[in-house]
């Protein structure tokens, strides 16, 4: 009982992490049309710049500046990439997208080297906050669940009940009609992408330290990243926030608990096969729930396209 | 149409020939491991003391025969076993007759099979396999062939060191064995099942676990399982980034007893474990660097150090390796013909730098050396890793670890 309760904390801080990457995609996805392949290189350059910095600075000047840094540069990434690219189509959008990402990787290589950082938890926060049951809960895992907490209801407060929100939400939906109010759309979306991206970067800031900074962690984040949109939705900011939990909690709990398939497949009605070299399935009879933990999202992403195609939040049917 | 076979045959010879003469002035390896992806740092290092150790080791004191000096070709697998055999192919058509590579047992069996057919479909150009880290067992076992050289201790042998400094611990009574879910993590497992099974049999095993390799963004669930299972100690084979991940997990999440790994040092590892990871991380390997065992490994490292200030030396056998190479291809009075350098390469005693006799067993390629226990400590450590105040310090030894271990390999001898 007691580590439900630690599983709970533990896969909502893996799911508000989450959330904070793909509230930045799927805002962008929403307005623009484009699925930003490089989102979560532009988390990547969120911690290492942030290292950078915390040498220097510390790790609050980190968390300050370097999502900033990102969200200009994200910003400048729509102004001269992305705007020149969208007369072209979509296809093209992707393929700079695409072609971005892997450029950032390169140029992360090139600068940093390919080790690991040694970008830590600041020392004010290097403590066991309480424990339950043996089980201790560091200050930090709080610390990311206020920060994200906060950004959501942030989020929620500018696009809902703001001037500036209301606009973008316009600008979604109606962009020329917005555009002939005397609104400056084009500035708008270099905002928003700016923004997400700056996101991105504040995920970056704060998970370094706990998922390690390395040129490979785009890549470890960058596909589940779309999944989660993709679930939740695309466009949707609700979706997002409840794909992310969900994904989340359904990866730590399928980590934590060593469920065995032969004891669901039992469950529903097929006995063991009697012997199981022989057996055609054997490697699914012998699969334990902490081995395909991380694929079950893709799992789910493939039933909610089959059964509700928008995704749990999202509106759009065509 | 006779003819044409006739013409093609004869231009494939002569390509063979101008081939051959052309590349004599180099001794082309192969370096075929992960520069991209997850695992890169750990490629990218094991390529730059390659490097040093061919230019340190032979190039800088005028090269092997008439002057050939060693050339190390890198090729980025991706850690992946399909991406390996394209790459191995390159690397044979650029003249390479020496291929290395370390970093997962599932591309070095990918690899050595792959090596084993070419060998035998063209004896023009077949190639050795030097094997500088891939442990998996079977690889000197079942798997074995005569092209086949294993550098580093095999997995079994490393646990039973392993085991052995575990049985002597008498504040361990239960233990958690957790891997990267391939051939290597389960032969780990296996291993440490039965070893102390054998040795300490008053030793719970409380959990036994895999889980991806390469794919973990989170070990916290991991952390949790291993907290509450109330183990005493943490057996684990991984490497690259998932052992950083997995150490650093366990230990914020409040496990205060010995973690003992194959692979918890360098590679941006040592400098990120830090303080937490005193008096926990242990790690079993081939060669010592603090205390520095001889004059000549001094050199050596101050010399690398000269060259590559931010680099660490955490893979002594990679200059076992190519001096072990360089004997052999001097014993042969050839760097072509590699049978016959395998053919002195079986049975050689070499007398490492890094304090241990090294004798290559010709019954599988396995090499028996001495295999130590180290701890990652601040106290004591010449040489830091990864410009950190850390490093690791040898704590027991056992000498020439496992040298009557059995084998089930049956060569066939070309």
């Amino acid at each position: 009982m007691d580590l439900i309760l630690v599983n709970l904390i533990d896969g909502l801080v893996t799911g508000l992490l989450l959330f904070m990457l793909s509230a930045g995609l799927t805002l962008i996805f929403s307005m623009m049309g484009v699925l930003n392949f490089a989102h979560a290189s532009f988390y990547m350059l969120g911690a290492y710049f942030a290292y950078q910095i915390s040498i220097a600075l510390g790790f609050w000047m980190g968390l300050l500046i370097a999502p900033l840094i990102v969200g200009v540069l994200g910003a400048g990434v729509e102004r001269y990439g992305l705007r020149r690219v969208h007369q072209y189509g979509h296809v093209p959008e992707l393929i700079f997208t695409f072609g971005l990402a892997l450029l950032i990787e390169e140029m992360v290589q090139f600068v940093w080297g390919k080790n690991q950082m040694p970008y830590s938890v600041p020392e004010i926060l290097n403590f066991s906050a309480f424990a339950i049951s043996g089980n201790s809960i560091p200050a930090y895992k709080i610390f990311m669940i206020f920060i994200s907490i906060s950004i959501f209801i942030g989020l929620l407060y500018v696009l809902t009940k703001t001037r500036v929100g209301m606009i973008i939400q316009a600008a979604l939906s109606y962009p020329r009609t917005v555009e002939a109010l005397g609104h400056n759309v084009p500035l708008i979306f270099m905002g928003v992408f700016g923004v997400g991206t700056a996101l991105a970067g504040v995920a970056g800031v704060i998970a370094g330290p706990v998922l390690g900074t390395f040129p490979g962690m785009a890549f470890v984040l960058g596909s589940i990243v779309f999944v989660t949109i993709v679930i939740g939705g695309l466009g949707s900011l609700w979706g997002a926030l409840f794909a992310s939990l969900l994904i989340g909690w359904i990866t730590t709990f399928a980590k934590a608990y060593n469920v065995k398939m032969e004891s669901i497949l039992n469950a529903i009605g097929f006995t063991t096969p009697e012997n199981m070299d022989e057996s055609m399935l054997r490697d699914l009879w012998s699969l334990t729930s902490p081995q395909i933990a991380d694929i079950l999202p893709y799992i789910l992403m493939v039933l909610i396209l089959i059964f509700r195609p928008a995704g749990l939040f999202g509106k759009r049917t065509q | 149409m006779k003819k044409f076979t006739k013409l093609g045959a004869v231009s494939a010879l002569s390509l063979i020939i101008g081939a051959s003469s052309a590349f004599a002035e180099t001794i082309k390896v192969a370096f075929i491991d992960p520069l991209s992806g997850p695992f890169a740092s750990t490629g990218a290092n094991g390529l730059k003391q390659f490097e040093f150790a061919a230019d340190y080791m032979v190039n800088d004191k005028g090269g092997l025969l008439d002057g050939a000096e060693i050339e190390i070709i890198a090729f980025d697998n991706k850690t992946s076993p399909k991406e390996s055999l394209i790459q191995l192919q390159v690397a044979i058509d650029q003249g390479a007759r020496y291929v290395t590579q370390g970093n997962g047992s599932a591309v070095a069996l990918a690899l050595t099979e792959a090596i084993d057919k070419h060998n035998r479909r063209n004896p023009d150009s077949r190639v050795l396999f030097l094997n500088y880290a891939a442990v998996d067992p079977a690889l000197t076992n079942e798997q074995c062939n005569f092209w086949h050289f294993r550098f580093d201790a095999n997995s079994d042998m490393k646990m039973d060191a392993l085991t052995d400094v575990i049985a002597a611990n008498e504040d361990v009574k239960k233990v958690y064995i957790i891997g990267q879910d391939y051939s290597f993590g389960k032969a780990v497992s296996d291993a440490a099942n039965s070893m102390l099974k054998a040795k300490r049999p008053d030793i719970e095993v409380v959990g036994d676990e895999l889980h991806p390799i390469g794919k973990v963004k989170d070990f916290t669930p991991y952390s949790r399982k291993i907290i509450a299972s109330g183990a005493d100690a943490v057996i684990s084979g991984n490497w690259g980034a998932d052992m950083l991940g997995l150490g650093k997990s366990v230990i914020e999440n409040g496990f205060t007893g010995p973690i003992y790994t194959y692979y918890a040092a360098g590679s941006g590892m040592t400098a990120a474990f830090g303080e937490t990871g005193k008096g926990i991380i242990r790690l079993v390997s081939e060669g010592v660097v603090n205390p520095s065992p001889s004059p000549e490994a001094t050199a050596y490292y101050d010399a690398f150090l000269a060259k590559y200030p931010d680099a660490n030396i955490d893979q002594t056998r990679i200059s076992n390796t190519i001096g072990m190479l360089a004997a052999a291809i001097t014993e042969a009075g050839t760097a072509d013909d590699v049978v016959a350098v395998a053919g002195a390469l079986e049975n050689m005693e070499y007398d490492s730098i890094w304090g241990s006799k090294l004798v290559m067993r010709p019954d599988d390629h396995q090499l028996i050396q001495n295999i130590n226990v180290s701890a990652h400590t601040n106290e004591g450590v010449k040489y830091t890793f990864d410009s950190s105040d850390y490093g690791v310090v040898k704590e027991s030894t056992v000498e020439m670890a496992s040298a009557d271990i059995a084998t089930s390999c049956k060569m066939k001898r070309p």
